[in-house]
């Protein structure tokens, strides 16, 4: 498979704009940040359906708020770093609790910032916003999935924090036709008896890759991609607890609050198995490309085998 | 030809006013029935919302959500108690209802709550209804829509930075059917405004922010209705009214004074409250 360079942003953006040139319903806004959530095209092409709102992250989610009671579809486009945390009480009453159909995009996710420090790193926003009533939460794996999953979010009334990350990541689907978005249902990309991988976004891949080394050293894997958070698929991760008693998840977030936790919170009050969670530690994130610090915080295929190994040895 | 605005609406000023001081007793006798509410900042914004919802604004309560109806958003959230009132006296919902203020599993909670009929949106956190109000407008004038919007903030609220940004945004997309209002009563829950964080010159701010700014008595009924009618008063530009009121306006005892903001008043507060309302009621009625 060769190297893939669309990232998840351009694919967003690209499903947007088709839709949109449709539904004029649709409108897009950014906080001086259309470049880096690729809706330059969508500000050039469909300019009646797009609101600059300049550096006020704040204002930008009430005003999206405010089109959406107005009879509007907005997509907000800004950065996850300020999004899910100078707006959050915006999210929390002006979408969630007014329930306003706002679709959040937190652009530049996780440590797709990586060198910038941990002011630009987003690494708490799924622990928040899946804290938050009436709000659901989505990652995406890789550009199939991000344009079915941009297809079924026009169509879902309500408020969706969609978390995506900066630069390409590599195909987990080869094509979009494989992809079937199910809001709230977890995709099972690999299936298996002994122990069972939940990724979403960005680890989905490392997932995928782990799952195959694990294969190679005898062990069957389950693999989820949990692409929606919120609301969680609680019967896909108790059969995992069932059928393969031991649970590996990965995060682009800290390891506080996120799917790891959401995840143990489902098993241990159904049937508590070993499980591990792999993420960003309690502290400002090392500075490096993604592949770098997730290596760092042994997010990677050869660690998530050796600590395979380790819990089935428990098990037995 | 009717101007459908006004239509079934009350055009007699002294109407008003009579309307105005019976809103007064009802949010009393709420606030003393439920034993919590926000006396000083309800009474304060009574006038205010007297002009808006008798006369000013286009409003059906058999249609709430009727496409072209006028939007008031209540940034100013914490003084719901007049709001309450006034949309059980227009029909949105019924008077008896208004026993439920704040009782356990009520939708008639201390906040603004868009499962009332006639609330648009829950508020509640002060610097939120302003960038609302602004993709309220901008929503109605990509759809060629007639709806203005007006927008009540306090003015110990003008200290959230978000309602400047909010501000900006509304003079940038020259919203001139987004409409201001400061419920200027100078008091918030510690003090004095001047004391807590300094506002003035307020209507200078305001202009620099590139809006047409008015001051008014807030508690002129006929200036109010006449002001709020005239806007937008330069095309192209929000309009800002700065409402110079009374925190616990109509109650002698409550008036000026910081902490009936949320006083609940006593059976004999109550009482002599009402019986000061009662006596203004009569003076109205000669």
């Amino acid at each position: 498979m060769s190297k893939n360079t669309i990232p998840n942003r351009q694919v967003l953006c690209e499903t947007l704009l088709e839709i949109a040139r449709q539904d004029k319903d649709i409108m897009v806004l950014t906080s001086d940040s259309r470049g880096s959530a690729a809706m330059t095209a969508f500000a050039q092409q469909l300019p009646e359906q797009f609101v600059e709102t300049g550096i006020a992250e704040q204002n930008i989610v009430g005003i999206a708020a405010g089109l959406a009671a107005g009879g509007k579809k907005p997509f907000v486009a800004s950065p996850a770093c300020f999004l899910s945390m100078r707006s959050i009480e915006q999210i929390k009453v002006d979408v969630a609790y007014s329930r306003t159909n706002v679709k959040l995009i937190g652009i530049s996710g996780g440590i797709s910032y990586g060198a910038l420090g941990m002011s630009h790193h987003s690494v708490q926003d799924i622990a928040v916003t899946r804290a938050i009533p009436g709000l659901a939460v989505v990652l995406p794996a890789d550009r199939h999935e991000t344009k079915k999953m941009t297809e079924a979010l026009v169509n879902y009334d309500g408020g969706v924090y969609i978390r995506i990350g900066r630069n390409p990541v590599e195909d987990c689907y080869t094509s979009a036709d494989e992809v079937d978005f199910q809001l709230g249902k977890a995709v099972r990309m690999r299936d298996g008896k002994d122990i069972t991988l939940i990724a979403a976004g960005e680890t989905v891949r490392v997932a995928l890759d782990a799952a195959e080394l694990l294969a190679a050293s005898g062990i069957s894997c389950r693999m989820l991609n949990m692409h929606t958070i919120k609301p969680l698929d609680v019967d896909a991760i108790r059969q995992a607890a069932d059928e393969t008693g031991a649970i590996i998840t990965l995060e682009e977030h800290s390891i506080y609050g996120g799917l790891g936790a959401a995840v143990a919170e489902t098993v241990v009050q159904h049937r508590p198995v070993p499980m591990r969670i792999l993420g960003i530690p309690d502290e400002p994130a090392i500075a490096g490309k993604t592949a770098e610090v997730f290596a760092h915080y042994g997010i990677s295929p050869a660690n998530i085998r050796q600590i395979a190994i380790q819990m089935l040895e428990q098990k037995r | 030809m009717i101007d459908s605005r006004r239509e079934g609406s009350i055009v007699d000023i002294r109407e008003l006013q009579r309307k105005a001081e019976q809103i007064r007793i009802d949010l009393l006798n709420m606030i003393h029935r439920a034993r919590m509410g926000h006396t000083g900042s309800s009474l304060s914004n009574t006038d205010i919302l007297t002009a808006l919802y008798y006369d000013v604004m286009r409003i059906d309560p058999k249609r709430p959500k009727w496409e072209d109806r006028d939007y008031f958003i209540a940034s100013k959230g914490h003084a719901v108690e007049s709001l309450y009132c006034i949309l059980a006296d227009k029909g949105f919902f019924p008077k008896e209802e208004l026993d439920t203020f704040c009782a356990f599993g009520t939708r008639l909670i201390g906040h603004p709550n868009n499962k009332v009929p006639g609330i648009e949106m829950n508020t509640g956190a002060l610097g939120h209804g302003l960038s609302i109000s602004v993709g309220l407008a901008l929503a109605a004038r990509k759809d060629g829509r007639p709806n203005r919007v007006f927008t009540l903030m306090g003015d110990g609220e003008q200290a959230e930075g978000s309602v400047w940004e909010a501000a900006m945004a509304a003079a940038h997309y020259q919203l001139d059917n987004v409409i201001g209002i400061i419920d200027r009563n100078r008091l918030q829950i510690s003090g004095n405004t001047e004391d807590v964080m300094s506002l003035e010159p307020l209507a200078d701010k305001w202009r620099a922010f590139g809006w047409e700014v008015v001051e008014v008595d807030g508690h002129d009924i006929a200036e109010l209705v006449e002001v709020f009618r005239s806007a937008p008063r330069k095309a192209g530009k929000p309009t800002l009214v700065i409402a110079n009121t009374v925190k616990g306006k109509g109650v002698s005892f409550a008036e000026n004074v910081q902490h009936w903001h949320h006083h609940v008043p006593s059976d004999a507060e109550l009482e002599q409250a009402v019986a000061e309302l009662n006596e203004r009621l009569r003076e109205l009625s000669l």
